[in-house]
């Protein structure tokens, strides 16, 4: 901006000048060898002194308030409580999320199937073509109608939980507790963090990557971010674990039950983003990991007015816009494709029939593997995709409860296999797209792009392929 | 954590210094500080933006400019990278160095975090060797509050020779004052008078000389006094960046160093 004058004060720089600046770097190093190279430790020095100074003339403070804080530090970081009270915190986090979202997902059911209803009515009355009313209401508006269902109260629950934690100083203390195993692991421990951030949205994960400053180190926290599942994810397996652990959810311990399915999963994640980023640093990736200060931050109150809009309305709604966006086209895709006959069946039957045999073989089938491809785009839909799929034949049901959820996959075939499977896959498989478009964009590398494709996708097939073989091996 | 809009279309480290004045009398403000003293918040607050804030230290990670207008003067505020010191150790540091001294911001506001001043201060005492148009923003003073500390404004300025501005950006207190001072300092109705880090005397001998032998050619161009303290520490990160901003060709002169 200012840079111009810079430039016409150049022209009047000569040759002689680039020789003064030699003489005082020959001076300084003189200087400097004189010294005992110590200057840098008398300039800070100095500085701290000064600083101290200052602030003995002006500041007076009260000791006992500071010790109180690193007393709960004490206990929150230490080697022996730490990851117990992590675990449990993420345990207790998940609970709240899946025992508080299920009444308002079904009131948002009630709500905007009334509203399909009365769209159905309207069509009908201004004589809308049978087959547009059946693509409008059935295929895009009951896709839209699920994803909010569905979505929208766990969200709404788990941000702005996640965010009191975040601003309260408790997502730095867990960076702490993780960074031995992350140093162990021949990682930055910088990468606890953007491990975190990952929890929130893999590309915002793959973004922060760039506190990292080794080059090796931000690749291997870059290229492993997916393996935690972000909250276009985390819907997916609540839904699912709450599937899993059967109809009765008005009792307190099934969703204790399914909480901890959640847990689990995320520490099979993390275990999973240790072993690679191991294996990377070992091979493709050799060197050794740097250190790093990271200092834990007080305690602050958060606040809550800021908390909630923040999350709901800049985290909540953002996902869940993306989703929107991104599930109306989808939406009407797979009703076309669901609704179109080849022969006798439709297209997407066909498409599910090619899959089928190698889906079998990882113990899922070829509907779950076409509605994890659709969901390339964004990672939320692949529940509402796989549910169109199935029900093509008609088309998606009403959503009124999770017990209809579970009720229509036990018909599709589903069984524990298939429902770990799922949920295994879903944490391990490719990123989303805006993922692999920002990993693009922050390696600027090809190669490194498709090996963030490629290598989970891999994982996640080897995974899955060997929790089937166990399965088939016990029942 | 989490993407949000802000956050996708914000611009990297580099195009920190693509600063769009829409009027040639904007004002350029450099906000920097510790990482962690709500330096997004004051941001958000001076700026009626929504920058994504959150309690851990490093979490900028994109940088964020933004505009408001006071007594009917343009500023544009340049959000730097959370540093604790200046001198070059990392990326940020070099970048918030050489926006503060190369990017020729009219005011640095450096923010404080009230609850310990002590550790804040050695960058606030760093930057005052570069620039004298330099505001402190004493942020957090509500926790201080509730902490027990009780800070003393008028020393704390007096000591520094600068404007020292209490505030607490996240209930948005003291935000009104802080735009007022920038603006005084903006439009020179008020003056510094910053606090000069006295060295052992040794080095403050051979700095007499070396600035001697700077001023003819940096001469208000950069501080000569904190070039030559620069160099006598040997910073390497500091030449190169002379030649980028200030185009001389010092390539050649690396090896000395």
């Amino acid at each position: 901006m200012k840079l111009k004058e810079d430039i016409d004060i150049k022209e009047n720089i000569d040759k002689k000048e680039d020789i003064d600046i030699k003489e005082v770097l020959e001076k300084t190093k003189l200087f400097r060898s004189k010294n005992n190279e110590n200057i840098r430790d008398t300039i800070v020095t100095t500085i701290y002194k000064t600083a101290e100074d200052i602030t003995k003339k002006t500041v007076v403070k009260d000791t006992d308030r500071l010790l109180s804080q690193h007393k709960i530090d004490d206990i929150i970081t230490s080697k022996k409580t730490g990851i117990p009270i992590m675990i449990l915190m993420l345990a207790v986090i998940f609970w709240l999320t899946i025992q508080g979202a299920n009444y308002p997902s079904q009131l948002l059911a009630k709500f905007l199937f009334w509203i399909e209803a009365k769209i159905g009515i309207f069509f009908i009355y201004i004589q809308v073509p049978l087959w547009l009313n059946n693509f409008l209401v059935l295929g895009v508006y009951r896709t839209f109608a699920w994803v909010v269902a569905v979505m929208l109260p766990p969200m709404a629950i788990f941000f702005p939980i996640f965010t009191l934690l975040e601003d309260g100083g408790y997502l730095p203390r867990v960076c702490f507790n993780l960074d031995h195993v992350f140093k162990k692991a021949c990682c930055h421990g910088k990468q606890a963090l953007t491990m975190c951030m990952g929890f929130g949205c893999n590309a915002a994960g793959v973004i922060a990557c760039r506190i990292i400053e080794s080059p090796r180190e931000r690749l291997i926290a870059i290229v492993t971010n997916n393996f935690v599942p972000c909250n276009g994810r985390f819907p997916t397996l609540i839904a699912l674990s709450m599937v899993f652990v059967g109809a009765s959810f008005s009792s307190a311990s099934s969703s204790i039950i399914a909480a901890l399915m959640v847990v689990v999963l995320v520490l099979i994640g993390i275990g999973i983003t240790l072993f690679t980023s191991y294996i990377l640093s070992k091979t493709i990736l050799k060197g050794m990991p740097s250190s790093f200060t990271l200092e834990l931050p007080p305690y602050r109150k958060p606040q809550l007015g800021r908390v909630l809009y923040t999350s709901i309305i800049d985290r909540s709604m953002f996902v869940l816009s993306r989703a929107i966006i991104v599930a109306i086209p989808a939406g009407a895709i797979t009703y076309i494709l669901g609704n179109v006959m080849i022969g006798d069946i439709s297209i997407l039957a066909h498409a599910a029939n090619f899959l089928n045999p190698f889906a079998k073989l990882i113990g899922l089938d070829g509907f779950i593997l076409i509605a994890f491809v659709l969901g390339f785009p964004a990672n939320e839909i692949v529940l509402p995709i796989l549910l169109m799929a199935y029900l093509s034949k008609g088309s998606m049901l009403q959503f009124e409860s999770i017990s209809q959820l579970r009720d229509i996959l036990l018909n599709n075939g589903w069984t524990y296999l298939t429902l770990i499977n799922t949920m295994l896959f879903s944490l391990l498989h490719f990123p989303c797209a805006t993922t692999v478009w920002t990993i693009k964009k922050e390696t600027g590398s090809i190669k490194w792009t498709i090996l963030s494709v490629l290598m989970p996708t891999a994982i996640a097939i080897i995974i899955c392929f060997c929790t089937t073989q166990i399965y088939r091996l016990i029942f | 954590m989490g993407l949000t809009h802000s956050s996708s279309t914000k611009q990297g480290l580099k195009d920190l210094f693509n600063v769009e004045k829409t009027k040639n009398d904007d004002y350029v403000i450099a906000l920097a500080g510790n990482p962690n003293t709500g330096k997004s918040t004051v941001f958000n607050s001076l700026t009626g933006l929504h920058q994504h804030t959150g309690n851990w230290p490093g979490k900028t990670v994109v940088n964020s400019q933004g505009k408001y207008g006071h007594n009917d003067k343009g500023f544009i505020i340049v959000d730097l990278p959370g540093t604790y010191s200046l001198l070059a150790s990392s990326v940020e540091e070099i970048v918030a160095r050489d926006f503060i001294c190369f990017g020729k911001p009219d005011v640095t506001v450096v923010v404080l975090d009230a609850t310990c001043i002590e550790r804040n201060l050695n960058l606030l005492l760093q930057v005052l060797e570069i620039t004298d148009k330099v505001v402190a923003c004493v942020n957090l003073m509500d926790e201080a509050k509730s902490k027990n500390i009780k800070i003393n404004i008028e020393a704390l300025s007096k000591e520094l020779g600068i404007p020292v501005v209490p505030t607490s950006a996240r209930n948005n207190v003291g935000m009104n004052n802080l735009k007022d001072t920038i603006y005084n300092l903006c439009t020179n109705k008020i003056h510094t008078n910053p606090l000069q880090i006295k060295y052992p005397t040794d080095i403050e001998e051979e700095l007499k000389q070396l600035t001697l032998m700077l001023n003819p050619m940096f001469m208000d161009k950069i501080n000569t006094k904190w070039l030559a303290l620069r160099l006598l520490d040997g910073d390497r990160s500091l030449i190169d960046s002379i030649s980028k901003f200030l185009d001389y060709d010092l390539g050649i002169s690396r090896k000395c160093i």
